[in-house]
Order: C-alpha cells, then structure tokens, then sequence
C-alpha cells in the first residue's frame, strides 16, 4: 500500500465523518437512532464482505459473532456499572475487549474454517449461527437466558450541554466505529494482505505456488472479519442497552449475508448500501403495511414476515439482474456516463465489467491501482 | 484521480440517502404541542405486544380488544374531545425487537404513553428507555415485580397481580387442600417464573417445592422437563407459563402419563386459548385445572361487565371468539379511559401519573388495584379458578397478600356495576 492510498482513505474518511457529523445534528433522536444501528451494522458487515468478497470464504455465522461481542461489551460494562466507573473512556475499554473476544473466537472458527470448502464451511458456520446465541440460555445464571442483559451506559459527557439527546451521542459512537472499521479495512484491502487474500480467493494452487501461505491467509481473513462483527454487536449492544439471544438470532446472520450480497459482494461502499437496507427495509415495510392495508387482521399476518420477503424478492431480482449489487449497478452506471462523455476509449480501458460476473466481486475492481 | 472521486462520491451518496430517506419520511407524531402524543383532538398512545412468534397465541387479541374499546369510546365522541389512536406494534415477543418498535413508537411517532406492553422479558428490556425519556408507562401486561419500583421508574404501572402473590395464593391453596402431596414447578426461565416460584417457596418454604424445571420461549422441546416432573413422581405442579406452553406442557403429560394437579397461572391458563391450541384434547386436558382470576371468569355471561365486553365485542371487534384475551384487552382499555378522565382536560404526562397514582378506580376488576404514590403494582387479591365440565369459573373468596412473607389473608371487595354506556364517567 502506497503512502498516499493511505492519505486517500484518511481524507475520505475525514470528509465522511464531517458529513455525518452535520447530518447526526439534522436528524431528529429516532433517525439518529437507525442511523447509529445501519453505522453498528456496518462493521460487521464491511467485516463480512472482506471475508466473503475478497477472501472467497462464505460464513454463515457473522451473527454469532456479533453475539459474543455484544455479551463482552454487555458484561465488562457491567463490571464497570457495579465499580461505579464514570469515565466515558470504560466504553472504549469494554469495545477492545468485545474486538479481542471475537477475534479469538474467529481464529478458532478460522482455524477449522481453512480446512472446509464451499458448502461444508458454509454448514461449519452455519452450526455457530445457531449454536452460539443459545448459550445464553445455557448459562443462565451468568447470562439470564431469552431475557438478556442489560447494558450499563452513561449518558452522554455533561460537556455536551444538558438537553444533548443520548441518541446523537449513541450516533457518534457507532459512526466512529464505522468509520475506524471502513478506514481500516480500506487500507488492509488495497495492501499487501488484500492481494493475497484475493490470490487466495481466486486460485489456491496458483498462490500457493506464487509462496502465499494460503490456510494462514484464510485464518487471517476471519479473524479480521470476526473482530470487525465482534465491534459491531458491541455497538448494537451498547445502543439497545441491552443484549438478548434475540437480537442476534440466525436469522441476524443471514439478513448480513444478505445484506452484503445485495449491497455488491466483496465491495466495502456494498457493505455501506447493505447495512443501510437492513435498517430501513423493516421500517420501512411496517410503514408500508400500516398506510395501505388496513384490515388488522392483514395486517396481523403482514408484520414482521413482509420485510423477510422483501428482502427475499430483492436478491432473487438482484441476483437476476445485478449479480454485483447495488454498488455494481451503480458502478456500471458510472461508467456509462462516463462512456458518453470520454467516448469508447473509458470502455476500453476497463475490458471486464465485474458486475457481470458474479464470481468475480465488484470490490476487485476498487482495488485494481489506478494509473 | 477519477477513482479517488468516485469512490468517494459512491460513499458520500450512500451515507446522504440515507439522511434524506430519514429526512423525507417526516414524522406522523403531532410534534409541537407541549405534550406528545396530544392535541386538541387526538391522544397518540401505543404498544409492544406479540401479533407473532412463541407467545402470540391468544394475547395477539389483547391489543386488537384494547382498540376496539377505544373505537367505542371514540365513537361516543372520545376522551374530553380528544380520540384515541392506539398504535400496535409487534415484537414477536423478542426482546431486541422490543427494544426497537418501543423507541419507534417514543421517538418517531411521539406517543403520549406506552399502554399494556406485554411480556416479562421484553418490558424489562424498555424500562430504563421509557423512564429516561418521561414516558408513561402505563398497565404492563405482566405481573412481574420489576413494575411496582416507584423511586427507579416512577413512570412504570403494573396491571396484572404480581406472579409472587400468586405463587403464594396456589401455595395456600395447596396447604388448606392437598396437604402430605409432592409440590413441584414449571416455570419461564425469567423473571415470571422465577416471581412465582419466589412466591411459592414463600408459603411452602424452600424445600417445600420439591422439584422445578424451567423452559426457554426459544425452545419448543419441553418433553424432557416433563418427563423430569414425572420422574420426580410431582403430584401437584404449578405452572407459570405462557399459553403456547401450557399446552404444550399438558401435550407432552398427556404424551408420556404423567398425571399430576396441574395449577396454571392466569396469563397460561385461558380455557378458549388453550382450546385453540389442544382442539380435540381441550376437554379431557384441561378437566380439574386450578388457575386464578382477578377478573370475571370470560365464560360467566351472567357478569355484567362480561355481558357489556361480549356486547361491544360484537360491535367493535368484528366479533372475536370471545376469550379471557379479549376480556384483558376490554379491561384494560377500560381502565386508560379512567386514567384519562381522571387526569383532567390538561392532560400531560406528569398528569396522568399522578391520576395514577390517586387511584379510586372502579373497573371490572374482582379486587382493587393498589395503585398509589409508593405502590406502581396493579391488582393486589386473586381468586382461585377451576375447570369443571368444559367450564372454566371462579370460585371461593378473594385472596390478598403481600410480596413479602406475609401470610394469605382472605378479603372482601365487591365488584362494582358497569355504567349503562360502558364509558367510566
């Protein structure tokens, strides 16, 4: 990675972060709120894209890690409350420590995971997915089952003023960790481990014979992206205050996976557009229902299944349509405007549009140095 | 350059969509007035409830029975001008879900109060939330003793009776009739079934109880904890369960011979749910089943209050089954418009708390409630129900005790009459 890829990704994350910091201040509490779940979301699932897009390791069980993040925060925190802790920095304590529990638990998973192939890493994961959420009803004493815990928080640093909304401050925190999580990733991808990981992806024996330790590659590869989702679910920990099996139930592992497919596999500005549908797909489903169908037993049935199935229909139609995603679809549109104006030759200098080629994820393409 | 400018314009736009998604959707709260949720000619209030999942069997009708009481209130020309809209949310009864439809509906739609959330786990996930935020939280669906802690959320009311007090009424009941006999439990790994058998073990003493296994909502397979009652040769059990489980609980007795007394706390014990569960079994399952009541039994058309519910059941529920759900739902929408008479034309929310807190109500209750300013748990006596021949009644006097060690004292209360328009005056 070049000094100045690196300067790049600071200033575009610089840029972001003054945006949104403007935007937390033009959104009202609720909208802060959705906005800090699709910036928690999208660490673990800027988190999943790299190890699915770019490493060419389909995991079923993100979910689960968000769980054990989530947990840790849940009971360092705690730890915290009962010391009666009042610095603001123990949150930050407890999120490295969420980071670090996930990414031990990734390197296990990850340890076997690069012995697995295809459907049978799938199915490894996949028994994580399930697996782990239970635990919490396993350990009741310690974890107080389906009821969860509640998370210890302060209330937002009294510097802020008084009528400062603990929504904003709550928008604050996850965008930070959003925006550490995107930067860093950015850079691990265009680097020397992003070359590997998608050498790795594209053909084992040829890395292999190219020297690339392809097992450690993969290990290396879920344990970013489990230390990514372990971030993630603390954040989502931190903003419900509270953590409960429920909230990262399987199906919490699917609708990421979904989400990241729909968004442009492998494609960090994908895991941006994936993370924002996951919050505003229910959402907006519930407001669908409830202004165009009015019979409460429709209604009844409609709730909480209607944004599974549009969530379902979307991938059908997008795996159809745009195997790259959303971001691939823009992408391409891009470069159609561009075609126009710069005449054949921008065509021509980008001969394989990847977003055609559903193995071959949109993210390759961010990654291509850029004369 | 161009990569640079595109990649950074790709995430610009994915992070300004999403603020102008937000941004457009405007918010149908009525922002502005001084109170939320109030206007000149509305009260916005909602709920959390199951319309799905684990526990939506039966209590999918409280909310809907709720607003159909508020129809006909509304019908009657509403609350001091003011209509009610009741606005249902479903949360599966998961408590993550919770968690977002309760801030959904406080800080997007601005609701004057949160009424009747239901659920143990669920609610106790909310409470720290509505009490920041000074939202009245009004008649939780749930007789956990976690709502009745006036110093830490002074918003939270209870409705039901605390599930120790009836842990200790099924406890007294068991000394006076089945003294000598094995006492076990089977109960929600949480809060409510940890309060009954709190409540149990306090009239029986610890050892008292002489086996207890618990079921999670997330798991369905309760044949090995029955078969564990079994083998423990349990000759009472006392259930605190939420219906689905009741039924599956009485399923797997029935499925491995296992006979024993079975006494089902209320919210688990509602004949006409239970019999849309167990369709066939129904009769033979549930013939000799304790429970307790702390409203008219749904099934006694002579009460007049159950003959006014059935009335505006048919008119403004599309004439439900009706069951003791539907019954809950009609009660307590019946006690909010109290709570709203009483808080006055100015209504705010430091005001109806205190309405609240004054209590005096007089609804279809079979005790009172015990409504003041160091008390938030809502009613305080039950009486013991039974099923006999397909029926299921209330029989025998009212019982009243306290959370604590006190002893299970029988009391007097009687019901008063409805008002001839089924509107508290």
């Amino acid at each position: 990675m070049s000094r100045s890829t690196l300067l790049r990704h600071l200033a575009i994350t610089l840029v972001c972060a003054v945006l949104l910091l403007g935007l937390t201040y033009a959104l009202d509490p609720f909208r802060n709120y959705q906005l800090a779940t699709a910036a928690a979301y999208l660490c673990a699932t800027a988190g999943l894209t790299l190890l699915a897009g770019q490493s060419g390791q389909l995991s079923l069980g993100q979910g689960a890690l968000m769980a054990i993040g989530g947990y840790t925060v849940a009971l360092v925190q705690n730890q915290f409350g009962a010391h009666d802790v009042t610095t603001q920095w123990a949150l930050l304590g407890s999120l490295a420590a969420a980071v670090c529990v996930a990414a031990v638990a990734g390197a296990v998973i990850g340890v076997a995971a690069a012995r697995l192939r295809g459907p049978y890493l799938a199915g490894l994961t996949l028994v994580v997915a399930v697996a782990v959420p239970s635990i919490g009803t396993l350990w009741h004493s310690l974890l107080h089952g389906d009821q969860g815990l509640s998370v210890y928080l302060l209330p937002a640093p009294a510097s802020l003023g008084e009528a400062f909304p603990l929504e904003r401050w709550q928008a604050w925190l996850a965008l930070v960790a959003a925006l550490l999580t995107m930067l860093a990733l950015s850079n691990l991808g265009s680097g020397r481990f992003g070359r590997t990981m998608r050498a790795v992806r594209d053909d084992e024996i040829a890395a292999s014979l190219a020297g690339i330790n392809v097992a450690g590659t993969q290990v290396r590869a879920f344990v970013v992206s489990a230390a990514c989702a372990g971030l993630g679910g603390g954040m989502l920990a931190v903003l419900a205050q509270s953590v409960s099996p429920g909230a990262y139930a399987f199906t919490l592992s699917l609708n990421l996976l979904l989400a990241v497919v729909v968004g442009g596999l492998g494609s960090l500005t994908g895991a941006v557009w994936g993370s924002v549908l996951l919050v505003l797909l229910p959402w907006l489903a519930d407001d669908l229902t409830s202004s165009f169908i009015h019979s409460p037993a429709a209604q009844q049935r409609l709730a909480g299944n209607l944004p599974l199935a549009i969530f379902g229909l979307l991938l059908v139609i997008v795996m159809i349509a745009a195997p790259g995603g959303i971001q691939g679809l823009l992408n391409r549109a891009g470069r159609r405007v561009r075609g126009r104006r710069d005449g054949r030759a921008a065509y021509r200098a980008e001969p394989s549009a990847p977003d055609a080629q559903p193995h071959a994820p949109a993210a390759s393409r961010t990654s291509i140095p850029n004369p | 350059m161009y990569h640079i400018v595109r990649r950074g314009v790709s995430v610009l736009t994915a992070m300004i969509v999403v603020g102008a998604a937000a941004a457009c959707s405007g918010s149908s709260g009525t922002s502005g007035a001084s109170t939320p949720g109030v206007t000149s000619t509305e009260i916005l209030v909602g709920t959390h409830t199951p319309l799905t999942g684990p526990a939506a069997a039966g209590y999918s009708k409280i909310s809907a029975a709720t607003k159909a009481y508020f129809d006909y209130v509304n019908s009657k020309g509403g609350v001091n001008g003011r209509k009610i809209t009741f606005k249902v949310m479903d949360d599966a009864y998961n408590p993550a879900t919770t968690q977002q439809v309760v801030r959904q509906l406080v800080l997007q739609d601005k609701v004057f109060a949160i009424l009747s959330g239901l659920g143990t786990p669920t609610h106790t996930g909310v409470l720290d939330f509505l009490n920041t935020n000074k939202v009245p939280d009004l008649f939780v669906a749930s007789g956990s003793l976690s709502w009745n802690q006036p110093k830490k959320y002074p918003y939270t009311f209870g409705y039901n009776p605390d599930y120790t007090i009836e842990g200790k009424i099924f406890a007294n009941y068991i000394k006076a009739n089945f003294a000598g006999k094995k006492v076990c439990s089977f109960g929600q790994n949480d809060d409510f079934g940890a309060d009954g058998l709190k409540g149990v073990r306090a009239v029986l003493g610890a050892s008292g109880v002489a086996h207890s296994e618990t079921y999670d909502v997330t798991n369905t397979n309760v044949g090995p904890a029955i078969g564990a009652l079994k083998a423990a040769g349990c000759q009472v059990t006392i259930a605190f369960t939420v219906p689905g489980f009741t039924a599956l609980a009485l399923g797997a007795a029935a499925q491995l011979g296992f006979r024993t007394q079975w006494m089902i706390s209320n919210v688990g014990a509602d004949y006409a749910t239970l019999g849309g569960l167990l369709k066939d079994a129904t009769g033979p399952l549930l013939e000799g089943v304790l429970s307790t009541a702390y409203l008219p039994a749904a099934m006694d058309t002579t009460n007049p209050w159950v003959s006014l519910f059935l009335k505006l059941n048919q008119q403004y529920n599309n004439n439900t089954a009706f069951d003791g759900n539907v019954e809950y739902g009609f009660a307590v929408g019946y006690l909010f418009v109290e709570a709203l008479k009483a808080a006055g034309k100015d209504l705010t929310r430091q005001g109806i708390v205190k309405a609240v807190e004054k209590n005096g109500f007089s609804g279809p209750g079979l005790s009172a409630l015990r409504f003041s300013a160091t008390d938030h748990s809502g009613f305080g006596g039950l009486k013991m129900g039974k099923v006999e021949g397909g029926k299921q009644m209330v029989f025998g006097p009212l019982y009243t005790t306290d959370d604590g060690s006190g002893p299970v004292t029988e009391t007097d209360y009687a019901q008063p009459a409805p008002p001839a328009d089924g509107i508290p005056s």
